[in-house]
């Protein structure tokens, strides 16, 4: 703009009758007026030149964030509507099973049901649920995401949907609304990314399959070179083994820290122990009498879980490309105390007639322990152990010999450890698809052995997030 | 004066902590030592015989971004299977998405590559651009310019140290870019196979020719078919070599050299990937001297 303004000056001047000027002297006094003139210009314009280039250099340190690949690529593309849409996949998933038994008729003896998605697949060709995942920043200081899952009895289910801190800074994180806890090291995988089909045995018995509280949590990362995570969650404690009520105050909570490292570049690990404390009211469930009769049974008092878990990955130099390995185990030991309700006043022709009510404490514990190996690009083959002990049970009821015997809790009193052996094969063409061959072969219901097998595809459209270590 | 105070105040700290830079990967980690020299200390996440693609958000990254002051990625979405959970999960705010604790080689590099069309029909493209940019001498210059500039900018005090030490590496750098140019003369032309599209702006810097990959599709792994389809195509147009980067599997590699009868180039790709490739001078210096043996 100045040079041009100098420019235009020079040529005025320049163009001025100069012949009617005739002293010299006076010709040189312009033309020295012009060339101060000129220098002042070119001053002020170097001037602001520099400023000019001074403040793109603050701009660029101070802004690197939103505008990556932009500013030097050729061609860089308009800005859209849609630039700021959040990032969108979609996992379709679906299974082709057969097993021995009823998955309908599914339980796991020796302990309470969770009300969860525990049975196995469905037999015959099935829909898996598909998951929704929205994600994206809110703005500097929050991201949020959703997980929808829409199953496939057609209804919608919000598995994940939560505010998460940014900027809060000092290793904290604050994470509010429906999300996976960070108890355990499976609960916080979404299903698509399991190495087998279902959940642990553990997770199915303790967890209903996974503890997706409402609540908050905090997680604080310790300022040292190995990795140290603690946590701790309030909730509403809405799921089992918890139950959903109308109250003022927190229902579940947790605690649970991991810690982590690398052992040379090959290995990396993590290990954890996790708490869950929840204080069920009238959690209710159907069980049959000696006679083969329903009778609505319900607990009533504090639950209290602790999870010990541990992950082993190792890749040959760390580069997981063409094989690696993966172990996984994670030890669940519940203590539940409280009372217990035995109601078969819903029978036409009731044994008791009333609904009875006494102490009742449980110590009960489970296992399980997975490895996962790629032998070669794409494909991987896995096998897990799952190992339950339904412990030890004090049922005061069945203390009193006038009440119901231990006939009458098949499942609370069954005296028996559920085991399953699972082995898996599966190949990912890319990491976006994936087909899966599992049998199982599982001990769940005493004295049966379920035979499953099935085939399941995962695939993955759009945006696909980081997975977790 | 209030500027100063607060600069006053923070000297002592700023002198006794080094910056805490966290390098996405090797290349990366090697220009902060240059440009930060001891009053840098740098963590490089990964190694060059990992596949940059391929890297997971182990606990150890969360551990080392929670200290960071700088993480220093290529960006473009090379690392976002794993940065954005070491990111949320590191309750560092500093080095979130565009705060100054962020730096994004790519926002300064010239990209080539871009898809014209995002689908993932096509492999495993990348809409912003091929995000292996280190291996174009230009773009290292321009990354060095503007982390130098960041770098100063998150450690004040220190700016006249990381000034001079960034003019001295880039005056260094283009001084050794064109002896490399000089070096690389005989490789104008060179018919190469390259393994993935990882080495693109080094065949383009250099004007050699990439008659094929051994990827089908960028992302995938070679395939038989797709092995045997390159070979018959290279009876008609020949390579001279094939390169494969240190972190690529080796079999389909040796496969092709060994039945086109072409010579097999293994390129460090990073620094680490051989033992002359310590920094980024051996870096480009052993790329060259491998690929004029293989181009012999």
């Amino acid at each position: 703009m100045f040079r041009m303004l100098s420019v235009t000056a020079l040529a005025v001047a320049a163009s001025a009758p100069l012949a009617a000027i005739a002293q010299g002297d006076e010709l040189t006094k312009i033309r020295e007026e012009i060339r101060q003139l000129r220098e002042a210009y070119e001053g002020r314009i170097q001037n602001l030149e520099r400023r000019l280039a001074e403040a793109e250099a603050r701009a660029v340190s101070a802004e690197p964030g939103p505008a990556p690949a932009a500013p030097a690529s050729p061609g860089a593309q308009p800005a859209r509507e849609s630039s700021f849409n959040p990032a969108i996949s979609l996992i379709l998933q679906g299974t082709a099973a057969r097993s021995s038994r009823d998955p309908d008729t599914y339980q796991i003896s020796g302990f309470a049901p969770s009300g969860g998605e525990v049975a196995p697949a469905p037999r015959g060709f099935s829909l898996g649920e598909s998951e929704l995942i929205v994600s994206a920043s809110i703005d500097p200081y929050f991201r949020g995401q959703l997980v929808a899952a829409l199953t496939p009895q057609n209804e919608l289910e919000v598995e994940e949907a939560f505010f998460q801190t940014l900027a809060l800074g000092g290793g904290f994180t604050l994470k509010g609304g429906r999300f996976l806890s960070g108890i355990g090291y499976q609960n916080e995988i979404h299903q698509h990314a399991w190495d087998f089909q279902d959940a642990p045995l553990a997770y199915k018995a303790f967890l209903g399959g996974r503890w997706n509280d409402d609540g908050l949590q905090v997680k604080w990362v310790a300022p040292t070179d190995l990795f140290v995570e603690l946590g701790a969650e309030v909730g509403r404690g809405r799921i089992f083994p918890s139950t959903d009520r109308s109250r003022n105050s927190i229902g579940a909570w947790t605690l649970f820290g991991h810690v982590g490292g690398d052992v040379g570049a090959s290995a990396a690990w993590r290990a954890g122990l996790s708490y869950l404390r929840a204080s069920p009211r009238d959690r209710a469930f159907e069980d049959l009498d000696s006679l083969g009769n329903p009778v609505a049974q319900s607990f009533s008092g504090k639950s209290a879980l602790w999870i010990a878990d541990f992950v082993l990955k190792w890749a040959p130099q760390g580069n997981s490309t063409a094989t690696n390995f993966k172990l996984q185990g994670e030890y669940f030991r519940r203590t539940e105390q409280g009372s217990l309700t035995y109601d078969d006043t819903a029978q036409a022709a009731p044994q008791f007639g009333a609904a009875l009510a006494g102490d009742y404490r449980s110590r009960q514990s489970g296992w399980y322990l997975q490895g996962l190996y790629q032998f070669m690009p794409r494909w991987r083959v896995g096998y897990r152990y799952d190992r339950l002990d339904s412990g030890n049970v004090d049922n005061a009821l069945v203390a009193s010999a006038l009440g119901p015997a231990v006939a009458d809790f098949p499942l609370l009193m069954a005296a028996y450890n559920p085991t399953r052996h699972a082995a898996m094969l599966d190949w990912s063409p890319t990491e976006f698809s994936r087909l899966r061959l599992q049998f199982a072969s599982d001990k769940s219901r005493i004295g049966v052995t379920d035979n499953q097998a099935l085939v399941q595809y995962i695939f993955s459209l759009g945006a696909h997030g980081a997975h977790r270590f | 004066m209030r500027m100063l105070c607060f600069f006053l105040m923070l000297a002592p700290f700023s002198a006794m902590a080094a910056l805490n830079i966290f390098a996405c990967t090797p290349e990366w980690g090697s220009l902060a030592k240059e440009l930060g020299g001891d009053k840098a200390s740098v963590y490089v996440a990964t190694t060059a015989l990992q596949d940059p693609h391929k890297i997971e958000a182990r606990p150890s990254l969360i551990a080392r971004a929670r200290n960071a002051d700088l993480i220093v990625c290529t960006g473009a979405e090379l690392e976002i299977g794993w940065l954005p959970l070491v990111q949320s999960q590191s309750g560092n705010a500093k080095i979130q998405a565009g705060r100054p604790g962020y730096f994004e080689a790519s926002s300064v590099a010239t990209m080539i590559e871009k898809p014209e069309r995002f689908d993932r029909s096509m492999g495993d493209v990348h809409p912003l651009g091929n995000p292996h940019i280190h291996l174009d001498p230009a773009n290292i210059a321009k990354v060095a310019a503007a982390l130098g500039e960041r770098m100063s900018a998150l450690d004040a005090p220190e700016r006249a140290y990381y000034a001079e030490r960034t003019s001295a590496f880039v005056a260094r750098w283009k001084e050794a870019t064109v002896r490399w140019e000089r070096e690389a003369a005989p490789l104008k032309g060179l018919a190469l196979v390259v393994y993935h599209r990882d080495l693109s702006y080094l065949v383009r810097w250099l004007g050699m020719r990439e008659v094929g990959s051994l990827e089908p599709k960028p992302g995938l792994p070679p395939s038989t078919a797709h092995l045997s389809e390159l070979l018959a195509r290279l009876a008609s147009d020949p390579a001279k070599a094939v390169a494969r980067s240190a972190y690529n599997d080796p079999r389909a590699a040796e496969w092709i050299a060994e039945r086109a009868k072409i010579r097999l180039v293994v390129v460090p790709f990073t620094v680490g990937g051989s033992d002359r490739a310590k920094d980024l001078f051996g870096l480009y210096d052993d790329t060259i001297a491998k690929l004029l043996e293989g181009a012999r």
